[in-house]
Formats: structure tokens, sequence, C-alpha cells
């Protein structure tokens, strides 16, 4: 069953007098658990069809099911809604809150969502464990070392259990052994279940995945599952 | 989000920033503290003014010689241009008024007094049995004044407690005889401490029959008749009738003036009452200043957290959710502005009743209610605009502005 349906796509940004395509007629499925790398030149619109899948911006023209649900129909709480229950995000530099623990970042999405202290703190317990950062609980984002903080990141994006999770670059801004260790952790959710969809740059980390779009001005060039 | 975690989380963004926090919270207690000490201030000077006048009596109407310039036009008046005396027999003649309860002349002059070879200047009230309680006077020792005919000027007196220190130090002063004067009068009384009463220092004050003292003085004319009517009611019908019965006995001629406490009062009330409330509305603009600065934050505030903005947008968090937590911000700045400013004006007004402890700078009730609603509401109703900015922001443009 298809989790992401995506047909028809379009989105248009206007600088000026200018028109941008960053998203031109796109057709796209994702299957529920896959692991999908996406590739590109710098400006191809990778991140702007990440930002569509996760809700955070509306196509100009197409339709996009998620779960079977037309989500480009949904109001701007209901979106908020979907996002907190079905997707998690990793970013390139983290997005932590700089005043807030390592602890207290990872429980953020349960406490948007209205989730009880007591549930929360059993959660983050297990997750802190889960991402080897039981010794860094009270630590602040600034007192953590990159791959550390994209661990609270992923710690994080996972602890509403949610069955898509979006990263866009994730170690973009991390040396190459901590960047395997991330990938590593990824790979392990998608083992267990989730639906990963990894931005990258970089051609090793997109040859892991099992199948790879490569996107050019808008428009998808290849996609390995349809050669 | 839950009420709990909203308020956790903007006390955390608040403490997160403890400069611009401190600023604002600064600006809120100014604001605040200002209208706690200046109504503090206004209404002080309200109660010790109201506080003196009512000192010197209660339902008071007071006839002096001559007519009061506000008067208007009176063509008896323009007939005969120096204004007839006020007698003894004027003021016995207001004993007759139905609203009068109790009348006392008064005529005063200054003299000496003398006892054992010690001397000090003192003023001389003459007057009769009924001045005393008229002007709510406690004696501390002996009687008052002798209640017999006015026009009879017994040789006694009662003195005023610093006049009795002075003169007889830990002796006891009734029965003494004294000098006032070239006159040898016999201490009957001693009057009670009260102090400072408007201009006029009850506790240096001798107090004598009328007639002894317009016998003293060479004079048979009266200062003042001191009139009390019969109720807080009757004063004004009390003032009508002093002025008629007065205006008879000159030849319808009405050279008087009357005036009533109760006017004095509602005068210098109103006035000093009138002064706080500008005072207040003055203090108030410093509030909505603080108002302003306030919003001002919570703006930078927004622009500054843009990046985490979106991100709690992207981690699922509906507008309502950030719109409060940046509302309760707000609310938080001002409302431990406005408890900062209210602790700093008490304190402010406790020092000012320290420095002068005559003073009752009390702030007044309305004044600090006032002052502390109109804090949190600028404080809430210029949070909304940033709130609103901040709830509106599109996730995309805010997660990029990191
Ligand atoms: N908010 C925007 N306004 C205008 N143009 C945009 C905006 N976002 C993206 N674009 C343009 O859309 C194209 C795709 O951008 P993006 O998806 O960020 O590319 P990638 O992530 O592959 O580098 C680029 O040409 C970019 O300039
Ligand atoms: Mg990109």
């Amino acid at each position: 069953m298809a989790l992401i349906e995506l047909t028809g796509i379009e989105r248009i940004f206007q600088l000026g007098d200018s028109t941008v395509h960053a998203l031109a007629g796109l057709d796209l499925s994702i299957d529920a658990g896959e692991y999908v790398a996406v590739m590109g030149p710098s400006g191809s619109g990778k991140s702007t069809l990440l930002n569509l899948l996760g809700l955070l911006d509306r196509p100009n023209a197409g339709s996009y099911k998620l779960e079977n649900i037309d989500v480009t129909t949904l109001s701007a709480d209901e979106l908020a809604r979907v996002r907190s229950e079905r997707i998690g995000f990793v970013f390139q530099s983290f997005h932590l809150v700089p005043r807030l623990t390592a602890a207290e970042n990872i429980a953020l999405p349960m406490t948007l969502a209205g989730i009880p202290l007591k549930e929360r703190n059993t959660r983050v317990a297990k997750a802190l464990v889960d991402f080897g950062l039981d010794q860094r609980a009270d630590h602040r984002p600034d007192q953590l070392s990159g791959g550390q903080r994209q661990r609270v990141a992923i710690a994080r994006a996972t602890i509403m259990q949610p069955a898509l999770i979006l990263a866009d670059e994730p170690t973009g801004n991390l040396d190459r052994h901590t960047g395997e260790e991330v990938v590593n952790l990824l790979e392990a959710l998608n083992a267990s279940g989730v639906t990963l969809i990894v931005v990258t740059h970089d051609p090793t980390m997109g040859a892991r995945a099992r199948r790879q779009l490569v996107m050019e001005d808008g428009r998808l060039q290849s996609d390995s599952a349809k050669p | 989000m839950r009420f709990a975690d909203t308020l956790r989380f903007a006390r955390d963004a608040a403490t997160g920033y403890p400069l611009r926090t401190a600023l604002s919270v600064l600006a809120m207690s100014i604001g605040v503290a200002a209208v706690v000490i200046l109504t503090a201030l206004g209404d002080g000077a309200r109660r010790y003014v109201v506080g003196q006048f009512s000192s010197i009596g209660t339902n008071l109407v007071i006839v002096l010689p001559g007519r009061s310039g506000t008067g208007g036009f009176n063509p008896a008046n323009a007939i005969t241009t120096t204004p007839r005396d006020l007698t003894i027999d004027d003021a016995g003649a207001l004993r007759r008024a139905s609203a009068v309860s109790r009348v006392a002349p008064l005529a005063v002059g200054t003299s000496e007094i003398s006892y054992g070879g010690r001397l000090r200047e003192i003023m001389v009230a003459g007057s009769t049995a009924e001045f005393i309680p008229i002007r709510n006077f406690e004696l501390a020792q002996g009687r008052g004044l002798p209640d017999d005919d006015w026009n009879r000027g017994a040789s006694v007196a009662v003195i005023g407690a610093t006049v009795r220190a002075e003169l007889f130090g830990n002796e006891p002063a009734v029965g003494k005889l004294v000098r006032v004067g070239d006159r040898r009068l016999r201490i009957i009384g001693v009057l009670k401490s009260v102090g400072q009463g408007l201009g006029m220092n009850t506790d240096e004050l001798v107090i004598v029959p009328v007639a002894l003292a317009q016998a003293m003085f060479n004079s048979d004319t009266l200062f003042r008749i001191l009139v009390e009517a019969r109720s807080r009611e009757a004063i004004p019908l009390a003032r009508e009738q002093a002025t008629e019965i007065i205006k008879q006995r000159h030849h319808g001629e009405e050279d008087v003036t009357v005036i009533t406490q109760d006017a004095i009062l509602a005068t210098f009330d109103k006035l000093l009452g009138t002064l706080t409330l500008g005072v207040a509305g003055i203090a108030a603009i410093s509030l909505a200043v603080a108002g302003i600065l306030v919003m001002n934050v919570m703006l930078v505030a927004v622009t500054q957290r843009t990046g985490e903005i979106g991100l709690l947008k992207a981690l699922g968090a509906p507008a309502r959710t950030i719109r409060l937590a940046f509302l309760a911000e707000a609310a938080m700045l001002s409302s431990v502005g406005a408890l900062l400013g209210y602790l700093l004006g008490q304190l402010g007004a406790f020092a000012l009743r320290q420095a002068f402890p005559l003073f009752p700078a009390y702030p007044p009730d309305w004044a600090v209610i006032a002052g502390l609603s109109t804090a949190l509401g600028t404080g809430l109703l210029f949070g909304v605009m940033p709130a609103r900015r901040a709830a509106r922001m599109d996730p995309v443009q805010a997660l990029m502005k990191h």
C-alpha cells in the first residue's frame, strides 16, 4: 500500500517578475517502510519536495495523498495534527531549542501534543538510553557535540512514533565518522518499519538507500524503482 | 499544549533572554511604582488637609466680620464701606437659632503669661464654656470655663499643655494664680496636648472668658463666632439662620461672612482628589509606555526566535499553541513587572511615611487596583500583536532563519 502518492505536483515561486518552477509535474509513489534517498544538484527542488511531503508547504497544483487522505484539502491546524502524529523531521542544522536540555528537546513534540508529564518522562528516559544520550540528559545543545545534537534531533523526531521520517541533509554539518553513525541510526529506525526519506548530496550515502530518486529542475530525472 | 507546560515554556523563554526580560520588567515596574507613589502623595495631601480641617470641630459654621468678595453686589453694602463689628450680643442671639446646638464667641490677642519668675508669649483666646467642646478639645486636668453670664469676665484661665509644662514643670497647675498681661488669673484647667492644628498651636493657648479678653485688649469686638449645627444635615440651615439673625441685628445689612467647615472640606477634598486623579493619569502614561516597550520586546523576541517558531510548527504545534506561548510570556513580563512595581511603590510610600510621620502617604485602593490592572491589561494587549505574528508565520520560511 502506498504511504505517499503525489500526482501532477506543481510548486511555483514568484521571485520579482521571474517565476521558479521548484517542482513541476511531479508524480511519485512511496510505500510504507521504504528507504528513499533524494539526490540531485543544488536548487533542483529536493528541499521543496521534502517540505511538501512534511506538510510544511502546499503545492500550487496536483494532489498529495498521505495514508490515503488527500492532505491538500486539510486546514492548517489539521495539518499540524498530522505532522505531530505521523511525521518526524531531521534537519541539517539540528534545530534544537538552545535554552532547553537534551531531555526537554526530545520531549518537545510530546509537550506540544499535550501528553502528560509522567508518560513524557518514561518515553524520554527510554529514548535517551536508546540513542546513547543518558549521560547527556541535562546538557543544553551548546554543551553537546554535533553528533550528539543530531542524535537528540533524531530522538525528538521519533518520540511520537511517526510513520514517516524526513531528513534534509542530516549529515551535512557532520564529519564523515559521526555522519556514518547518524545514518546507521536512521537506517535502524527504517529497519523497525518507519518510512525514511533522506535528502543527500553524498553519493555513497545515497547508494545505501534501497531506492534513489534523482531530481533536476523540479522534475524527477530518475527513479531507481522505475528503470 | 497543557497550561502548565505553556507557562513553563514561556518562563524558560523569558529567563533565556535575561537582558530584554529585565528591561521590560523594569519598565513595567517603574510605571506601577510611579502610580503607587504619586497617588500616595496626592491622596496623602488630601487626607492631611481634610484631617486638619476636621480636627477643628464637628458640624462647624464660622461667622466672621466683613462681607467676602464672592458674595456678589448687594446695595446695602454699597452704603457703608466699613462693616459692623461682631459683638458678644450677636453671638448670644445666634443661640436662638433652631438648627444651632452650641455657640462660642471668640476674641483673640497676644499677651504674656508669667508665674514664679518665668515668662512667655502666648496667644489668648477669649471665649465661653462651649468653646472647648465645639473645638473638640479635651481637658487633661481641672475643668473648663464657667458657664455663666457671657458679659461677666471671671478671672480664670484654661491653659495649653506647653504653657503648663514651661511654667509649672512637674508642679500641679490647677488652682495656681498667674499673671496674664496686667491681670491676675486663677488656672482652672489644663488642655490635653493635641499639637499643631491649622496655624494655631493649641498647646500654647490660654483660654479666658470672652468679656475678660475684651477688657484686656480694650475692645468690644469679636474675631469669630463659632457655631455648631445640630447635625451634619442641619449645617445649611444653621448657616442660613445665622446669616439672617446677624442681618436683622445689623439693620438689614449682610455684613458678615458665614462659612461652613463642610464646604471648605468638600472644596479641598475635591481639589486634592482631582489632583490625585490627574497625577495617577500622568503616571498611567508611563504604564502605557511600558506596555509599548513590552510589545517591542516581544516583537524582537518573535524575530529572534523565528527559527524556533518554524521548528514548533514542524513538530506539530497549531497556531493557537504558539499564540498562547508568546502571550503567556508577555503576560509574565508585565505581571512580574507589575508585582515588583507594586512592592517598590509600597516601599516608597513607606519611606515617605517614615520621613514625614505627619503625612499619611498611603496609596488609595482604587489607584493600586487601576495601576495593576492597567499594567496587566497593556501587557496582554500589546502582547497580542507579536503573538499573532508568531502564529501566522510560514513554517518553511521560519525554519530557514536559523
Ligand atoms: N521561498 C522561496 N522563494 C523563492 N524561490 C524559492 C523558495 N524556495 C525555493 N526556491 C527556489 O526553488 C528552487 C528549488 O529550491 P530547493 O528545493 O531549496 O532546492 P534544493 O534543496 O534541491 O537545493 C530553487 O531555484 C530555489 O531558488
Ligand atoms: Mg536543499
